[in-house]
């Protein structure tokens, strides 16, 4: 069970796909112009990077390695239509506002970077638990980013207006060139953030260092 | 014998001045501050008369006839803008350094000449809170958190021109010389007309309909610190009396601006009306002789900087003849703001009796 919440943790904070290891940088910089579109994104990964998560540790004895990349790609876009699929039948407008980036799941580093790294070494079950985790992390960043534009680029949240009339919305957060000042500024504070818990874990042992001299 | 006794006497000081003032223990916290002789820095070790204060003073006094002139030809609304562009630019700069716990620098004016150079650079009917916008984006974005003096990668005036585009309504509204507008109220009344300035009459292909010699003086709608092209020019000239800037920057970049104007006139104007016309409006002046010419964000070496000025003409250029935007000053300064690192490399001066770059590619 502890490894389980190790795992969460990585993929939430520690490990976080896209404000650590930077991966999946398209969806995040494009979708994130309003908080539903950023969530459903989140969610249509989430679902993706389970399934192929758990299919491709389930097979991992059988696919040779010469044609690993190849074989996960097939296993992942089949997972990606039926994601595709599903969201044209019950969510129409959500696939209105994401349009082509719901089929460009299939090339999303993250999935591809967590099959190779995790689900084709490890058993089922912790490659499920790495897909969820992984998944939550790249929705947390993403609906962070998109809530700090849509709010400052937009007046809105939810597309519920959240300011007054006084407020003239900043639309450069809403256009590209926003996207990559608002990442650069939640990276920023995410890097701080590890730093100085990581300060804090040296200063540490050094007192108790110096203690026991 | 005595040079050891000396040596070791030079030891002791040391440990002694490490030992007292070297770590103070503060609320638990260790501070390390070394005496002052103990601080060393990296060559040269050259010792000028100049510092960043007096500097910034001449480059604000280069300023203030143009400044003065905005005030004149666009009314107390104005002084009200580079005012609250100056304090918010000083205050966010005292805020900051405090916050992030760094020696507060306001004292050395380069706050207050950035306040300048933004407030200089908006239109008088701007809302009150743009210049508030623009300061914290040119001080706490592109000056503090990439270090600050000396360390920031763009020009942070223009660079907080370029971020308030975010409200382009707001942004792109010029008037003309001598309308009234309240100078305090922190919105503009919306039956003030806007009008176009000399460069969207020259955009659209024809000639402004205000005289040469009005754009001269700056009797044209326009930003409050740009319109004088001669009063600009007066004060780039005593920057170059008093040495703080170079000719290269300067003359490569109007002068590329001037070559290209006069040998392709748009809209089938005369070449020497068009390329005057050219000159004189919008940002060039004050880009070329107050912006590009920034020591931080300019190249270091003569040939440097006229590959720098020539850069920021021929984007000027594309940018009015075939661009969305009718200005292209501030982006040309800042794209070639971010080569100057590149420039820098490829101009690296020759050490004396060594081989340059090219002989050494040549021998490879």
């Amino acid at each position: 069970m502890n490894s389980y919440i190790k795992q969460l943790r990585d993929g939430v904070v520690t490990n976080n796909p896209t404000v650590v290891q930077f991966l999946g940088m398209c969806p995040t910089l494009a979708v994130t112009t309003s908080v539903k579109n950023a969530i459903g994104m989140g969610f249509a990964v989430i679902a993706v990077l389970t399934c192929s998560n758990l299919f491709i540790s389930l097979v991992r004895k059988f696919i040779p390695k010469e044609v690993r990349i190849a074989s996960y790609i097939v296993i992942i876009s089949g997972f990606v239509t039926a994601v595709e699929l599903l969201i044209k039948a019950f969510l129409p407008a959500l696939d209105e506002s994401l349009g082509l980036f719901i089929p460009l799941i299939v090339v999303n580093c993250i999935i591809l970077a967590r099959a190779e790294a995790f689900a084709s070494k490890n058993k089922p079950l912790p490659s499920i638990m790495d897909g969820i985790s992984m998944g939550l992390g790249f929705t947390i960043s993403l609906t962070v980013i998109a809530s700090v534009r849509e709010l400052l680029g937009a007046g809105t949240l939810f597309d519920y207006p959240v300011f007054g009339e006084w407020f003239s919305p900043a639309i450069i957060f809403i256009l590209p060139s926003g996207a990559f000042l608002t990442l650069g500024f939640v990276v920023a504070a995410v890097q701080k953030i590890r730093n100085s818990s990581a300060e804090r874990k040296r200063i540490e042992e050094l007192k108790k260092r110096m203690n026991e001299e | 014998m005595d040079t050891n006794q000396n040596e070791k006497e030079i030891k002791e000081q040391t440990v002694s001045a490490d030992g007292e003032s070297g770590i103070e223990k503060t609320d638990g916290k260790k501070k390390i501050e070394f005496p002052e002789f103990l601080t060393v820095t990296s060559s040269p070790h050259i010792k000028s008369p100049d510092t960043t204060r007096s500097i910034m003073l001449d480059v604000i006094i280069g300023l203030i006839p143009a400044l003065i002139w905005g005030v004149y030809i666009f009314g107390m609304r104005a002084l009200t803008i580079t005012l609250i562009s100056v304090a918010s630019c000083v205050l966010f700069e005292f805020l900051t350094q405090k916050l992030l716990h760094r020696p507060v620098t306001i004292l050395d004016f380069s706050a207050a000449v950035t306040g300048i150079l933004l407030a200089m650079n908006l239109s008088v009917a701007v809302p009150l809170w743009i210049p508030i916008a623009g300061a914290f984006f040119a001080i706490v974005v592109v000056k503090q958190i990439f270090g600050g003096i000396g360390k920031n990668v763009v020009n942070p005036a223009l660079a907080a021109r370029v971020f308030l585009f975010a409200w382009p309504g707001e942004m792109t509204r010029f008037v003309n010389p001598k309308t009234a507008i309240d100078p305090v109220s922190i919105g503009i009344d919306a039956d003030i007309v806007a009008q176009a300035t000399p460069l969207a009459s020259l955009k659209h292909g024809e000639l402004p309909n205000v005289s040469i010699f009005d754009m001269l003086i700056g009797n044209n709608a326009g930003c409050i610190g740009e319109v004088s092209a001669l009063l600009l020019a007066a004060g780039g000239v005593y920057l170059l009396v008093r040495k703080v800037i170079t000719w290269h920057i300067p003359v490569a970049f109007i002068g590329t601006v001037a070559v290209l104007t006069f040998v392709f006139p748009q809209g089938g104007a005369n070449s020497l009306d068009f390329m005057l016309y050219e000159i004189f409006a919008g940002g060039l002046m004050i880009g070329a002789f107050f912006m590009a010419t920034d020591y931080v964000t300019s190249p270091v070496t003569a040939k440097g900087k006229l590959i720098f000025g020539v850069g920021c003409g021929l984007i000027t250029v594309f940018i009015r003849f075939f661009g969305g935007y009718y200005e292209g000053v501030s982006f040309s300064i800042l794209i070639m703001n971010l080569l100057v690192w590149y420039i820098d490399k490829f101009t690296r001066p020759v050490k004396f009796g060594g081989k340059s770059n090219v002989k050494k590619q040549a021998e490879k």
